[in-house]
């Protein structure tokens, strides 16, 4: 910077003010861009984690911190997202998901349109496609997509306009389950050193973090995305189930594999627990949830053995007693519901970079003629 | 927020060119002083008063001035920062982006606020600002301080406390900081 030759201009046009005093390069901002990366590109869907470079999901995580600090006032409400309609489609059941992202939307003041399979014209037969689009030309901005095919989300990006958002595809991937887990992660991490979120902590606690993604990894969207954006910023996974729920392929995944969770556990900073999918057919690759557990469940003297300031993870709802032990359970529980708490935040912090960006192609031009200064 | 940040925010980013500089280190700090004394003179002491800078530039200035109310005063006043991201009219018109947490200390009820900025130019910061401070809680009363009033009001906002006002052109960018104020230009990378 000082040898910038726009610090020289000033110093020279600036000749009465005593230079000693600012230091050798004149006032102090002299030039070049300020503030965020530029490399962050606008975010159009999230459909996989892999659609997030490190630098994207930093930006996404540093988004949540602003948006950590509305879920936590008395009046948890911007108006961000006023005027924007959200539609929550969800061919698959679910609890958690639904109700947090609807609740995200609502926090940031859009409108959320509810669509859920069972009550809905899909009974009749109507078809995926034909109900997207039905919706679409009511005039919406955003899809919140939950399915049980993978790739629905990705079909539903091509018949739209809107954007869309993958809440969970099949087996395939749950991105902003991933992205929760990081923020929640990385926010551990910096209180265990005494920080709190707003004093610029970014993601390098992940580099060289070593997790053990635990239990019925072949039908998990929430393992593979979860990898992948550990991956992608620079921590260690180990896969650790029994050889049936290793899935078909691993390749790209670029993780370790192990069969033995009582190996693994004194080594690693993270357990994350996967649910035992027993409405997918889990139950088919496993003799018995009894036997699952004695092999893959974290029992009380299981968890004994984890290194001090370890975190157990769970993306919920927990099967007490088959992957994890009920007074694990409890232990964990703290951490389990900041996960849901800070599920909100992050896809506030998703549904906002989405749809607060000026993705109109003409979006500069609009500035320019309402008068934007300095847009 | 800065106006400088908001200038360089892409698509339309550039690079702040200095040209000449209006104010010394000298300068803004007798300004900070000035306007620490006409806060207390104003409100006849500091009962109830809290000090609100906006990300990121009015952050700095906040925390000197509440620096010199308690070297004056001999008691310390609640410092918050502010972010006004998400309250702006220009989503969707430009990326905008949170520059950092905000962070209120309590609740704002009854308590008299004074907003800091670094240049007060369209007002549509102050306006995102006093909706911001809202959600907050009812203040008593809210005033706003500024280090620089460089004019072209959109919208009807008036500064309480001014460090300095700079008649500007439209085109042209004002830089402050804690060493000094400057008046320069924005030229495209």
């Amino acid at each position: 910077m000082s040898s910038d030759p726009a610090a020289a201009v000033v110093a020279a046009a600036t000749s009465p003010a005593p230079p000693a005093a600012r230091g050798p390069a004149g006032p102090s901002p002299t030039s070049g861009p300020v503030g965020r990366p530029e490399t962050v590109a606008p975010m159009r869907h999230l459909l996989s984690m892999a659609d997030l470079d490190a630098a994207g999901i930093a930006h996404v995580l540093r988004v949540t911190d602003s948006l950590g600090e509305v879920v936590r006032r008395s009046i948890p409400r911007v108006p961000a997202l006023r005027g924007r309609t959200v539609v929550s489609l969800f061919a698959e059941e679910s609890t958690r998901t639904r109700l947090s992202f609807e609740t995200a939307a609502r926090r940031m003041s859009a409108d959320v349109l509810t669509f859920s399979a069972a009550t809905s014209s899909a009974k009749k037969g109507e078809s995926l496609r034909d109900t997207v689009e039905t919706i679409a030309a009511m005039g919406v901005d955003a899809f919140v997509v939950r399915h049980g095919a993978a790739g629905a989300p990705t079909q539903v990006a091509r018949w739209v306009d809107a954007h869309v958002v993958n809440a969970g595809d099949g087996w395939h991937e749950h991105p902003t389950q991933a992205l929760l887990d990081c923020y929640t992660i990385r926010q551990f991490r910096a209180e265990a050193e005494g920080r709190t979120v707003g004093t610029e902590v970014g993601t390098e606690c992940f580099e060289g973090l070593r997790v053990a993604v635990v239990g019925d990894v072949r039908h998990s969207r929430v393992a593979r995305s979860l990898v992948i954006a550990l991956r992608t910023l620079g921590a260690r996974a180990t896969v650790v189930c029994p050889g049936t729920l290793v899935p078909p392929s691993l390749e790209g995944w670029g993780v370790d594999v192990c069969h033995d969770l009582d190996a693994v556990l004194p080594e690693v900073d993270v357990v994350y627990l996967l649910r035992l999918q027993l409405e997918r057919g889990t139950g088919s690759y496993l003799p018995s949830a009894r036997e699952y557990s004695a092999g893959f469940g974290l029992t009380a003297r299981r968890a004994a053995r984890l290194a001090p300031g370890a975190m157990v993870m769970h993306p919920g709802p927990m099967n007490r007693g088959v992957e994890i032990a009920d007074e694990v359970a409890d232990m964990a529980r703290s951490l389990v519901l900041r996960q849901v708490a800070n599920g909100v935040a992050v896809r506030m912090a998703v549904l906002y970079l989405l749809l607060a960006g000026p993705d109109a192609p003409d979006a500069e031009e609009l500035g320019r003629s309402l008068g934007v200064v300095g847009a | 927020m800065a106006e400088r940040e908001r200038r360089l925010t892409p698509p339309r980013g550039g690079v702040f060119v200095p040209r000449v500089q209006v104010l010394s280190i000298d300068d803004v700090n007798r300004a900070l002083v000035r306007i620490a004394h006409e806060i207390v003179e104003r409100n006849h002491g500091l009962d109830d008063v809290v000090l609100v800078g906006l990300q990121t530039g009015g952050v700095p200035l906040a925390f000197r001035i509440a620096q010199v109310l308690e070297e004056v005063r001999g008691s310390s006043v609640p410092v918050g920062t502010l972010d006004v991201a998400f309250y702006r009219d220009d989503i969707g018109i430009r990326p905008v982006l949170p520059e950092a947490v905000t962070d209120i200390p309590g609740d704002l009820a009854g308590r008299l606020v004074v907003l800091v900025d670094d240049v007060l130019f369209t007002g549509r910061t102050v306006r995102a600002a006093l909706n911001a401070l809202a959600d907050y809680g009812r203040a008593r009363a809210v005033q706003l301080a500024v280090m620089v009033d460089r004019g072209h009001r959109e919208l009807p906002v008036r500064p309480d406390y001014v460090g300095k006002n700079i008649p500007t052109r439209l085109d042209e960018q004002v830089d402050v900081s804690l060493e000094g104020v400057v008046l320069g230009d924005v030229l495209p990378k």
